[in-house]
């Protein structure tokens, strides 16, 4: 499963400055791991000790929050788009 | 040729992540990108604050936020429009309806130059952003920060691209479009717009005012606190009640509230905070309401569009304000919005927007659920004015009487007039 992935500036050094990553996966979680496969120690930026996302993190499947998804379980399609996105403020 | 030194006036020395305090440097960036992805906040030389600041020297400065500046993150002169120092209304009918003893309202619908409370956090964080070397400042906005970012632009000479959701108020687009910004109105709602603005941000290089501006443009919501310490006399209130939408404006009030304590301008005192969500975008209030520390996002349903934000970001802040100090977080209908609204308008004389009307709705509900003691001086923040949002109560409120322009065309509207009033 093709999945592309965009990655917020902050996480850009990880990804060589790269803005959006194609990766193979068939979950959310199974995306983090990908992601740290391929980019080492990035996997403790988006999760805590316990492997749960971030709370000051958003993810998004085709622009839906993942939260009334499946959260980390929300299952991934070839040609899905995720974003990552660091909390805003408001309004 | 002599050299003068001269003395910088800023008083912040850095940024530090709110959650676990790593310290970066006072830049564009609002995120603890190093760590832990926690909010950033500003870091202030509080000493260096206490030996500048005394009541004195606050009075003398001038009727605008500016008079509190050493307790804001600029380092040069301020982009001053008038902002801030709005009225503290002593409202007594209103207190009288809701059975309360000692009632103010802070008016921030007559805030300069766009008639909300987002003057001040533009105006921050527009100062900001030209000492950071921006050249164009854009945000993502339910409509009140859009209007506030297009004109202080205008006037500080900045370019400006602004992004909205598609559906707002034909009032909050005009009072954009006036300015002359580029206005991007967003197929979808307010937490949609700012995705795509964190994923604009990334590669334009703008200042975004809520975004890679954060931690400067919230310090401006301090201000809100100090005025009304000011106001009163230099004296804290008993209880406030203030709208939550991403939940940052409550959480600056307490920390005004704590910084004039900590540089001895105010006596300490416990002060309660209550906050208003509606109904149909009440993540927050429903977290409060089940005990929980986290927020479960929402999709917004509600006529209260300056407040729909279903992905409130300090959200969980706001929980622990409301627990800690012995206050509430409530939620109302969009029908009790509206009354809220009139109630307002017609026992003070202060046309709100929505968000106003659901403090208002909150505020009666709390006094009516014992949650506001009476004795108890509460100050009920009003954000945002009515004449933006009239479709909202177009359809509920009179009519005029249409006459001829003669006595007796006047005599018989004015007797109708009046049964319909006894009636």
């Amino acid at each position: 499963m093709a999945v592309q992935v965009l990655i917020p500036t902050p996480l850009q050094k990880f990804t060589n400055d790269e803005a959006s990553v194609d990766l193979e996966a068939s979950s959310v979680d199974g995306l983090i791991e990908a992601l740290e496969g391929r980019y080492p120690g990035i996997k403790g930026r988006l999760c805590d000790e316990a492997g749960k996302l971030r709370r000051f993190l958003n993810l998004y499947v085709n622009s839906e929050d993942i939260r009334f998804l499946d959260n980390q379980d929300t299952p991934l399609k070839d040609g899905d788009e995720v974003s990552i996105v660091p909390a805003v403020a408001g309004g | 040729m002599t050299v003068t030194a001269t003395l910088s006036r800023s008083t912040f020395t850095g940024l530090r992540c709110k959650e676990c305090g790593h310290p970066y440097e006072a830049g564009a960036r609002h995120v603890c990108e190093d760590v832990c992805f926690g909010p950033l906040e500003v870091v202030y030389d509080y000493d260096a604050i206490k030996n500048r600041v005394s009541r004195a020297t606050i009075e003398a400065g001038p009727a605008s936020i500016w008079r509190y500046r050493e307790f804001l993150p600029i380092e040069g002169d301020p982009i001053d429009v008038g902002t801030g120092f709005t009225p503290l209304l002593k409202a007594g009918n209103l207190a009288k309806r809701l059975g309360l003893k000692s009632l103010y309202i802070k008016n921030d619908g007559v805030n300069m130059p766009t008639l909300s409370f987002k003057d001040r956090v533009v105006s921050v964080a527009l100062t900001r952003a030209r000492e950071l070397g921006f050249t164009t400042v854009s945000c993502a906005s339910t409509g009140n920060l859009a209007n506030s970012t297009a004109a202080i632009a205008a006037h500080a000479g900045l370019d400006c691209c602004v992004f909205i959701p598609s559906d707002l108020e034909l009032g909050k687009v005009l009072g954009t479009l006036i300015y002359n910004p580029t206005l991007m109105a967003v197929k979808g709602n307010y937490d949609q717009v700012n995705r795509l603005c964190s994923e604009v941000a990334n590669t334009y290089g703008w200042g975004f005012v809520n975004i890679n501006l954060r931690p400067y443009y919230s310090e401006g919501s301090k201000t809100l606190g100090y005025e009304v310490i000011e106001q009163l006399g230099w004296e804290l209130p008993d209880h406030i009640v203030a709208p939550l939408a991403s939940g940052s404006l409550f959480t600056k009030i307490r920390k005004g509230f704590d910084e004039f304590i900590k540089c001895r301008l105010v006596d300490e005192k416990p002060v309660r905070f209550s906050g208003a969500q509606a109904e149909g975008c009440s993540p927050i209030a429903q977290a409060f309401a089940e005990g929980r520390d986290f927020i479960t996002p929402v999709k917004p349903n509600t006529i209260a569009k300056s407040i729909a934000i279903g992905n409130p970001a300090d959200g969980p802040y706001a929980i622990d304000i409301a627990n800690k100090t012995g206050g509430s977080i409530a939620a109302v209908s969009d029908a009790e919005i509206i009354e809220g609204i009139k109630l307002l308008a017609e026992t003070e004389g202060v046309f709100t927007e929505t968000a106003g009307g659901t403090t208002i709705a909150v505020l009666k509900k709390l006094v009516e659920q014992g949650k506001i003691n009476p004795e108890e001086r509460t100050v009920a923040y009003i954000t945002g004015n009515g004449l933006k949002t009239t479709e909202a109560v177009a359809d509920c409120i009179g009519a005029p009487y249409t006459i001829e322009a003669q006595l007796d065309s006047f005599k018989a509207a004015w007797a109708q007039a009046q049964s319909a009033q006894q009636a």
